[in-house]
């Protein structure tokens, strides 16, 4: 049994997993992150489930890292810091995680945010790197997966000065794609969730694979890379089973094959 | 925390928050401004208030900044004024607004400076018939704050927002009430009551509906009008569901009277 997450056993193909760490506004402890990994790798391994949400409390996503937990880290520690590789399988998550977000999501909670693939967002949720503020800087994507989702000015005043972005500005920058009331986030998460948990997974998992490899390739590779993943669709059932329902006016019966 | 510039209390649903420090109709100072945001926060954290009303004791409502923490001296170096506004005003102004519960005010006499503009970042508006709204920045080199220049123009149109602004004039409550700043105009000696009966019906009627309604509201400055549809449908749909919603259906078709929690 995780001791910082609840788990909601998937629904309509829909897992929801909540940080919970109310004592300290679910700062990103070591042992919570290496929860988040197993439970995301277990959610990999389960043909139920196909897709993830990942939220916090109404007050805090997650404000940050421990603190304390960091403090007690040297040179070498931090060398050999197993955060490294539970991030790392956060990041390879292959189905679809979304994240609905209210309060919070700063440091490592702000790079978790990115970490997921759709970001819904309550209208008072705030956004930021404030490691700077400690002498430190973001290191679980906030330098990298940032500049990337907002631009060069933006990522940069926000890791320098350290000062939290609101939600709308987060949506205006691409950090975020929807925002909504806070008491509606998860709500809506999960809707978007089970919109796609309906959809054929290996279409779903290979689209995600193509739109990541956007981020991090040049076009001419992007494409080739898209275009492989497309045939690779073409030999599956579902595909013709998709291309079929829709001629036929009747919803699809996706099995995954 | 013990408060000595403001009275504060909680009954019957109903927190009142008066300022107080009479001699100098009630500006601000700093420990004032502390005082008021620990009680505000106490009004948020409160499971017992569903209406908050804002007034003040004595001859007026409030001066706004008391400048004699501002004296600037020859010589001295340039003050930061965005300081205490950043500080103090705008919080102040935004937990107005914020807070889940229908705000009153009731100005009691003459509203000067941000004491001219925290009124109108409430909900309903009160003033006595000798209360007055004065614009005094522009007098003094300075622009209105606490949400002034916003909440103007939307309230009375830019014409007259910009007339108050740069004039200074004194604007009496009955005009204030023509031009829509503020919702009703009542005797002097009958105020406080009047104040004290509105909160105390709004503080048993659903609240939370009432919450919803004034966030929809506020937003609807901002949003398109596509964007307010789809907020009405999003708080719609959390009202629906909310118990007073089902008490008040109930209450209704069983012809007797609703009894709201807030909820």
């Amino acid at each position: 049994m995780p001791r910082y997450l609840h788990v909601q056993a998937p629904e309509h193909g829909v897992r929801l997993v909540t940080l919970q760490r109310p004592e300290a506004l679910n700062a990103l402890c070591t042992e919570l992150l290496a929860e988040l990994a197993s439970e995301l790798d277990s959610a990999e391994r389960d043909e139920q489930t196909r897709a993830v949400v990942i939220t916090g409390s109404r007050k805090a996503f997650a404000a940050g890292a421990d603190i304390g937990e960091m403090a007690e880290r040297d040179l070498v520690g931090i060398l050999n810091d197993p955060r490294v590789g539970h991030w790392q399988r956060i990041a390879a998550f292959a189905k679809p995680l979304i994240a609905a977000v209210n309060g919070y999501a700063l440091g490592g909670g702000c790079e978790l945010v990115m970490c997921a693939d759709i970001v819904i967002a309550g209208d008072d949720a705030r956004f930021g790197q404030p490691e700077i503020n400690l002498g430190i800087m973001p290191g679980a994507g906030g330098t990298q997966r940032l500049l990337r989702a907002v631009g060069k000015p933006l990522a940069m005043q926000m890791v320098l000065t350290g000062e939290a972005i609101t939600a709308r500005h987060a949506l205006q920058a691409g950090l975020v794609s929807e925002i909504t009331q806070p008491e509606l986030t998860v709500e809506r998460a999960l809707q978007v969730a089970r919109s796609i948990a309906a959809k054929a997974p290996l279409a779903v998992r290979l689209a995600k694979e193509a739109l990541l490899k956007a981020g991090d390739t040049d076009l001419a590779s992007g494409l080739r890379f898209e275009r492989h993943a497309f045939t690779l669709l073409a030999g599956t059932a579902d595909r013709d089973e998709g291309i079929r329902a829709f001629q036929e006016k009747r919803p699809a019966q996706f099995k995954g094959r | 925390m013990t408060f000595e510039h403001i009275l504060f209390s909680i009954e019957d649903g109903v927190a009142l928050l008066s300022l107080n420090r009479p001699e100098q109709l009630n500006s601000f100072n700093t420990q004032m401004h502390l005082e008021v945001r620990e009680a505000l926060k106490q009004v948020r954290q409160s499971d017992q208030a569903r209406v908050l009303l804002l007034t003040g004791e004595g001859r007026g409502f409030c001066a706004g900044q008391d400048l004699s923490d501002r004296n600037v001296a020859p010589g001295a170096a340039m003050p930061d004024l965005g300081e205490s506004i950043e500080r103090f005003y705008n919080p102040m102004v935004r937990t107005l607004r914020d807070l889940p519960l229908p705000v009153i005010c009731a100005v009691n006499g003459v509203a000067a400076g941000a004491g001219a503009n925290i009124p109108l970042a409430c909900d309903l508006v009160l003033a006595a018939r000798s209360a007055s709204f004065i614009q005094a920045f522009c007098k003094i080199g300075l622009v209105p704050d606490s949400g002034g220049t916003w909440l103007l123009p939307r309230l009375v149109g830019m014409a007259r927002a910009k007339a108050l602004a740069m004039l200074g004039e004194r604007l009496s409550a009955e005009q204030a009430e023509r031009w829509g700043l503020i919702h009703r105009v009542v005797d002097d000696a009958e105020l406080r009551d009047e104040a004290l009966a509105l909160a105390r019906h709004l503080a048993s009627q659903p609240t939370y509906g009432l919450a919803l309604i004034k966030r929809s509201l506020n937003a609807s400055f901002d949003n398109s009008f596509d964007q307010q549809l789809e907020m009405e449908r999003d708080l719609q749909r959390l009202a629906g569901r909310s118990e007073d919603y089902r008490e008040g259906v109930s209450a209704f078709m069983n012809k007797r009277t609703p009894e709201f929690k807030g909820r």
